[in-house]
C-alpha cells in the first residue's frame, strides 16, 4: 500500500513535463478571483480550460484559508495567504466540472462554488478572445441607464468593467464579461435575469456575510442615500445580463 | 515524583516556544531590528551568570535543610530569591531597553517570538520566586526538615529547571542570534 | 497561630451538597466527572442533532450559516473534552485505585482541584452561547480565520481560554494518575500484572502530560495575536498560517489516542470477563498500548495533506499512518483471540465490547484509507472523514465508556443495572449509529464537503442525508433509553453484591459500593488478573475459594479499622474557582484576571497550610 500511495503523491505534486497551461487564483471570502496570466484574461468563479492540456494552478488567498476542489478532475489542496499552493489537473473529457471551497471559510463557505470547462481548443481560443475585449456597449436604453447607475450607485468601488470609464475596483470579481457566465455569486445560482434581480436585490439574503451587503465601501448596500431603486435593480440588470 | 512528571510536561511547553522561535528565525521584516542587531551578550551574560549562582544557592539552601539547619537554609534560600529577582530586574531593563530601541512584541516576528519565550521564562522566575520567599516565611513558623526537606527539595528542582531553561535560551536565542546575525 | 489554624481548618464532617463540594474521595470524584461529563455529552448531542435536522434536506434555513458554524464547532468541542475525556477520567477516578489495591490516588486534593477546574472550564466554554457567541471556526481553528479581523468577538477567547484551563485540569489529573501508578500499586502488584485498563490509563496521562503543553502553547500565541497585536499567524508580517495548524495537530493526533486508549483498556477489562478466559496475548496488548503512545507523535501532518506540504512529507507521513494501524490490528486480533473458545456471557457489557470491536474495525478502515495521502486529497474535509471520525470516536469510545457503564456501576452504586433495558439500549444505539454515520461514508465520495450548513439538491445528497438524520434520531431515542435504565436502577435495581459478573481484577474482592477506605487490607498480589487466582487458584476452574481477606474487606464501612483517609478540603474548588475567574477576565478585563490570579494564590497557600486532618470536634480545636 505505501509503495502505490508514495509514487502516486510524487506524480500528484508536479505537473508532467510538456506544455502547461497556468491559471492564477486568488481566493476571497467567499468567490474566486481567476487570471490567466500568459494571456492576460480576468475573470471570477469559472474556469475554461482545453481539453487534453496540463493546467497548472497556483494559488493564493486574500483572506483566510480556503481549498480547491473539483472531485472530479483532481484531489483538493488548501489555499493559504501569504503563500502560494499549487496543483495541475488535466480534464480528458469535454464537460462542465463542478468545484467548490473545501476548508471552512467563514459564514458563506457552503456558497463558495465555481465551475471548471473543458472545452476543445478552438472553442478555449475564442473564449479566451472574447475575455479580452472589452465590454460590450449598451444597447437598449435600459442598458445605458444601468451602465451609468453602476457608476453612480457606487459599484465601480469594488468591481472592475474593462471599457466602462472608472470601474476599477479589484475589491470585488470582475464583471467585464458577467453575462456570459454560467453562475452567479460562484456558481450558486444560474446566470439569468431573475436571479441577478434577487441578488442585486438582497445579496446578504443568498451569501450572508458577505462584503457587498455589509461593507461601508458598498454604498448601495450600507449608505440609505445610494440605496437601489426597484428602476435602479431591472437597469442593473438589463446592463450586467448583456456584458456576454 | 510528581515535581519530575510536571517538568517533564513543562519541558514540553517551552520546547515549543522555542520551536515557534526557531521557526520564525530569520524572518522578521526587513527593516526591522535583528537578533544581531539588539541583543547585548555582555549585559546578558552578566544575569546569566546571576541566575547560574542562584541555582548554587538553592544547592546550598537545600544541603543546610536536609542537614538540620534552618539559620543556614534561611540565609541561603533568600540569597536565592534575591538572586532570582536580579535576575529579573536585568529581564526587565532589557526589556524595556529594546522598547525603546524599537522592538516590542508587534514589531516583527523575532520581537513576538522573542519577548513571548523570554517572558513566560521570566514568570516562571517569578512564580519561583514567590516559592522561595513563601518557604522563607514558613521556615519561621512550620518545620521544614521533615521527610528530608522534602518541601525545598521540590522548589529545588523547579528552580535548577528554570536554570536549565534559561541556559538553553541564551544559548539559542543569544548566542546563535548573535553570531548569525 | 491559633486564628490562621482556624482559618484553614478543614471541613467538619460535612453532610449534604457541601460533602460532595469539599470531596477528596476518589470514587465521589469519580461520580462526580461522570454525572456532570454525562450532561455535558447530552448537550452535544443535541448540537448534533440540530444539526442533522437542518441538513436532512436540501437547502433548509431552520438555522442560520453563523449558528450551524456554533453548533458544529462546538458539538466537537463539547463531545470530546467535555463529553469523552472527562468520562474516560470518571473511570479512571471510580477504578485505579480499586484495581490496583490503593486507597486513593497519590494526590487527593489535586484529584478534587482537577474535578472542579474540568467543570467551572465546561461552564466557561459554554457560557459563550449566552454571552454573545460560541466560537464558531470549527473545532480545531485554522489561523487566519480565527484572528480578530476575521473572528471579531469573543467567541475565540471561550475557545482559547476554556480549552486553556481545561488543559490545566486534564494535565493536573494525569500527573496524579502517573504517580498513583507507579507508586501505589499493592504489593506483587508488578508492572506486567497490572491490568490493562492501568496500563492504558498511564499511556494516555503520559499523553496528556506532553500533548497539552503544545496546544497551550499554540493557543496563547493566538491569544496574544488576538489581544496584544502580535504576529504569530499574521502573514503581513511574515508569519505562517500553516504554523498554526502543525501547533494543533501534533497535540490533535495525540490527543485521539488520548480518547482511544482509556475505551481500548476497559474493552480489556470486559472481554476477557465475559469470555471467563484471560485477556489473548497481555504482554503483547500493553506493548502495542506503548507503542502506540509513541507512534502517535509521528503521524499529526496526515490532517495536512492537503496543505501542499509537499510530496516528501506527505510520503513520510502516510507511512507513518500506515505503520501505527499495525499496534492497532495486533490488539483487534488479540481481543477476538480472547473470545475465541471462551465461555460468552452475552450481558450489555458485552455487547457495548463486541459492538466496539466491530465498529472500531470499520474507523479503523476509514482511516487507513485516508493515510494514503493522494485518496485523501479527494476524502479530506468531506463526510467521508466525519464518517471516520464517528466510527472510531462513538463506535469506539462511546461505546467502550456504555461498556464500562454497565460494567462497572454495580461496582460504584451497589445495585446492576436492568438487563433487558440494557439490551434495548444496546440495539437501539447500534441500528441508530449505523444508520446515522454508515451512509456519510458515500456522501464524502460522493463529494460532500464538511461545515457546509445546507447543500443544493442538484448535487444528489438528499437520500442519504435523510437516512442520517433518522439515524440519529433513533440513537437519540437509545441514550434516552439509558438515561431512563440508569435512574431507574439507581432506586430499583437488583442488588449487585461484590461480583457480579465473577471479575478477574481486584475491585471485584470488595464490597458494591467500596467503603470508603476501599481495603481494609492492602491485598497481596501473586499474579495478573489477581482476584480470579485467589478464587479459582493457579488451576482455573476450580470452586471458588472466598479467602478470609475478601471477607475482611467486606466489613460494615462506618467502621474504619483506624484507617485514616485523607480528609475533605475547600481549597482545591476555591483554587479552581480562582483560576476561572481569572479565565473569564483574560476575556473580558484583566482586572478579573489580576483577582482570580490572587484567589488562586490565597488558595494555594491555604492548600499548603492547612493542617492534614479535620478537627476532631465541631470547634475545631485540635
Amino acid at each position: 500500500m505505501a509503495i502505490p500511495t508514495v509514487i502516486t503523491q510524487f506524480y500528484i505534486s508536479e505537473p508532467p513535463a510538456g506544455d502547461q497551461l497556468t491559471i492564477n487564483v486568488v481566493a476571497h471570502q467567499w468567490w474566486w478571483d481567476i487570471k490567466y496570466p500568459e494571456s492576460g484574461v480576468i475573470t471570477a468563479n469559472e474556469l475554461h480550460v482545453p481539453v487534453g492540456t496540463t493546467i497548472n494552478v497556483e494559488m493564493t488567498s486574500n483572506d483566510v484559508i480556503h481549498s480547491f476542489w473539483v472531485p472530479k478532475l483532481a484531489g483538493k489542496l488548501d489555499i493559504m495567504p501569504g503563500k502560494t499552493t499549487s496543483l495541475w489537473f488535466r480534464a480528458d473529457e469535454v464537460g462542465e466540472y463542478f468545484g467548490q471551497c473545501a476548508e471552512f471559510c467563514g459564514e458563506s463557505h457552503a456558497w463558495m462554488k465555481f465551475r471548471v470547462f473543458a472545452e476543445p481548443i478552438a472553442e478555449f481560443e475564442a473564449w479566451q478572445q472574447k475575455q479580452l475585449a472589452n465590454a460590450a456597449n449598451p444597447t437598449t436604453a435600459e442598458e445605458t441607464q444601468g451602465a451609468s447607475t453602476f457608476v453612480a450607485k457606487g459599484c465601480i468601488a469594488c468591481h472592475s468593467i474593462s471599457g466602462v470609464l472608472g470601474a476599477a475596483g479589484v475589491i470585488g470579481p470582475n464583471l467585464t464579461h458577467l453575462g456570459g457566465r454560467s453562475t452567479i455569486a460562484a456558481g450558486v445560482m444560474d446566470m439569468n435575469q431573475d436571479n441577478l434581480r434577487k441578488w442585486l436585490t438582497d445579496p446578504n439574503e443568498i451569501k450572508p456575510g458577505n462584503i457587498m451587503s455589509n461593507s461601508p465601501v458598498s454604498l448601495a448596500y450600507t449608505n440609505p442615500n445610494f440605496a437601489l431603486t426597484t428602476e435602479d435593480i431591472n437597469n442593473l440588470v438589463a446592463f450586467l445580463h448583456s456584458l456576454k | 515524583m510528581l515535581m519530575w512528571v510536571f517538568l517533564g510536561s513543562e519541558c514540553m511547553f517551552f520546547g515549543t516556544l522555542l520551536a515557534t522561535y526557531l521557526i520564525y528565525y530569520g524572518q522578521g521584516l526587513p527593516g526591522t531590528p535583528t537578533p544581531g542587531e539588539i541583543l547585548d551578550i555582555p549585559t546578558t551574560s552578566v544575569s546569566t551568570f546571576v541566575l547560574l549562582m542562584s541555582s548554587l544557592m538553592m544547592v546550598l539552601a537545600y544541603s543546610s535543610i536536609s542537614r538540620g539547619n534552618v539559620k543556614n537554609f534561611r540565609i541561603w534560600i533568600l540569597c536565592t530569591a534575591l538572586l532570582g529577582s536580579t535576575f529579573l530586574g536585568f529581564q526587565i531593563f532589557e526589556f524595556t531597553e529594546f522598547a525603546h530601541e524599537g522592538l516590542t512584541p508587534k514589531t516583527n516576528l523575532f520581537g513576538t517570538t522573542f519577548f513571548t519565550l523570554t517572558g513566560f521564562h521570566g514568570a516562571h522566575v517569578t512564580v519561583g520566586v514567590i516559592w522561595l520567599l513563601s518557604l522563607f516565611g514558613y521556615s519561621f513558623k512550620g518545620d521544614l526538615t521533615k521527610d528530608g526537606g522534602l518541601n525545598v527539595d521540590l522548589v529545588a528542582l523547579y528552580w535548577h529547571f528554570v536554570d536549565i531553561v534559561w541556559i538553553v535560551i541564551f544559548t539559542v536565542v543569544y548566542l546563535i542570534g548573535v553570531t548569525n546575525g | 497561630m491559633a486564628s490562621i489554624a482556624g482559618a484553614l481548618r478543614r471541613p467538619y464532617n460535612p453532610t449534604g451538597v457541601w460533602r460532595w463540594m469539599t470531596t477528596v474521595d476518589h470514587k465521589k470524584i469519580g461520580v462526580l466527572y461522570g454525572v456532570s461529563s454525562f450532561i455535558f455529552f447530552l448537550f452535544g448531542g443535541l448540537e448534533a442533532l440540530i444539526m442533522r435536522i437542518q441538513l436532512a434536506r436540501a437547502g433548509q434555513d431552520i438555522v442560520s450559516p453563523e449558528v450551524f458554524s456554533q453548533l458544529f464547532t462546538m458539538h466537537a468541542l463539547t463531545m470530546i473534552f467535555l463529553g469523552v475525556m472527562p468520562l474516560s477520567a470518571a473511570f479512571f477516578n471510580l477504578m485505579v485505585p480499586l484495581m490496583i489495591g490503593a486507597r486513593d490516588v497519590a494526590f487527593p486534593r489535586l484529584n478534587a482541584f482537577s474535578y472542579w477546574l474540568f467543570l467551572f472550564g465546561a461552564i466557561l466554554l459554554q457560557s459563550g452561547w449566552f454571552l454573545g457567541g460560541s466560537p464558531n471556526v470549527g473545532w480545531f481553528a485554522y489561523a487566519p480565520l480565527t484572528s480578530s479581523s476575521f473572528s471579531p468577538g469573543n467567541g475565540m477567547e471561550f475557545y482559547i481560554v476554556g480549552l486553556g484551563v481545561l488543559g490545566i485540569s486534564s494535565v493536573a489529573a494525569a500527573l496524579n494518575f502517573i504517580v498513583t501508578i507507579i507508586n501505589m500499586r499493592a504489593p506483587g502488584m508488578s508492572l506486567m500484572r497490572m491490568p490493562v485498563f492501568i496500563w492504558m490509563t498511564l499511556i494516555t496521562s503520559f499523553l496528556l502530560i506532553t500533548a497539552f503543553p503544545v496546544i497551550t502553547v499554540g493557543l496563547i500565541e493566538l491569544y496574544f495575536d488576538r489581544t496584544f497585536g502580535m504576529n504569530f499567524f499574521n502573514p503581513d508580517a511574515g508569519a505562517d498560517v500553516v504554523l498554526w495548524q502543525h501547533l494543533f495537530w501534533v497535540f490533535g493526533h495525540p490527543e485521539v489516542y488520548i480518547l482511544i486508549l482509556p475505551a481500548m483498556g476497559i474493552v480489556s477489562e470486559v472481554l476477557p470477563t465475559f469470555s471467563r478466559k484471560p485477556l489473548f496475548g497481555y504482554s503483547v496488548v500493553v506493548l502495542s498500548g506503548i507503542t502506540i503512545g509513541f507512534m502517535g507523535w509521528a503521524v499529526w501532518s496526515h490532517h495536512m495533506f492537503t496543505v501542499g506540504l509537499g510530496p516528501i512529507a506527505n510520503s513520510v507521513f502516510a507511512i507513518t499512518t500506515m505503520s501505527i494501524a499495525v499496534p492497532t490490528a495486533v490488539k483487534i486480533f488479540n481481543w477476538i483471540a480472547t473470545m475465541w473458545g471462551g465461555s460468552i456471557n452475552i450481558k450489555t457489557p458485552m455487547l457495548f465490547a463486541i459492538g466496539f470491536v466491530g465498529m472500531f474495525i470499520i474507523g479503523g478502515l476509514s482511516g487507513v484509507m485516508h493515510s494514503i495521502a493522494p485518496a485523501d486529497a479527494q476524502q479530506q474535509d468531506t463526510y467521508f472523514v466525519v464518517a471516520h471520525i464517528h466510527y472510531v470516536l462513538f463506535g469506539g469510545s462511546i461505546f467502550a465508556i456504555f461498556s464500562g457503564i454497565y460494567y462497572w456501576f454495580p461496582k460504584a452504586s451497589g445495585r446492576m443495572l436492568n438487563e433487558r433495558i440494557g439490551q434495548i439500549h444496546f440495539w437501539l444505539v447500534t441500528i441508530g449509529f449505523n444508520m446515522a454515520f454508515f451512509p456519510m461514508h458515500f456522501l464524502g465520495l460522493d463529494g460532500m464537503p464538511r461545515r457546509q450548513y445546507t447543500y443544493q439538491t442538484e448535487m444528489g445528497w438528499d437520500f442519504w442525508n435523510l437516512i442520517s438524520t433518522m439515524g440519529s434520531l433513533i440513537l437519540g431515542i437509545g441514550i434516552l433509553v439509558f438515561l431512563h435504565n440508569f435512574f431507574r436502577s439507581l432506586r430499583h435495581g437488583e442488588i449487585a453484591g461484590n461480583d457480579p459478573w465473577d471479575g478477574r481484577t481486584l475491585e471485584w474482592s470488595i464490597s458494591s459500593p467500596p467503603p470508603e477506605y476501599n481495603f481494609a487490607t492492602i491485598p497481596t498480589v501473586h499474579g495478573r488478573d489477581a482476584f480470579w487466582e485467589e478464587k479459582y487458584g493457579h488451576d482455573g476452574m476450580t470452586v471458588p475459594v472466598v479467602p478470609a481477606g475478601v471477607e475482611a474487606n467486606n466489613d460494615a464501612a462506618d467502621s474504619h479499622h483506624g484507617i485514616h483517609m485523607p480528609s475533605p478540603s475547600y481549597m482545591p474548588m476555591i483554587a479552581a474557582i480562582g483560576l476561572s475567574v481569572a479565565g473569564y477576565g483574560l476575556i473580558y478585563h484583566f482586572a478579573a484576571s489580576v483577582v482570580g490570579a490572587s484567589i488562586t494564590l490565597v488558595a494555594i497557600f491555604g492548600w499548603a497550610m492547612e493542617p492534614s486532618a479535620e478537627p476532631t470536634n465541631a470547634e475545631g480545636d485540635s
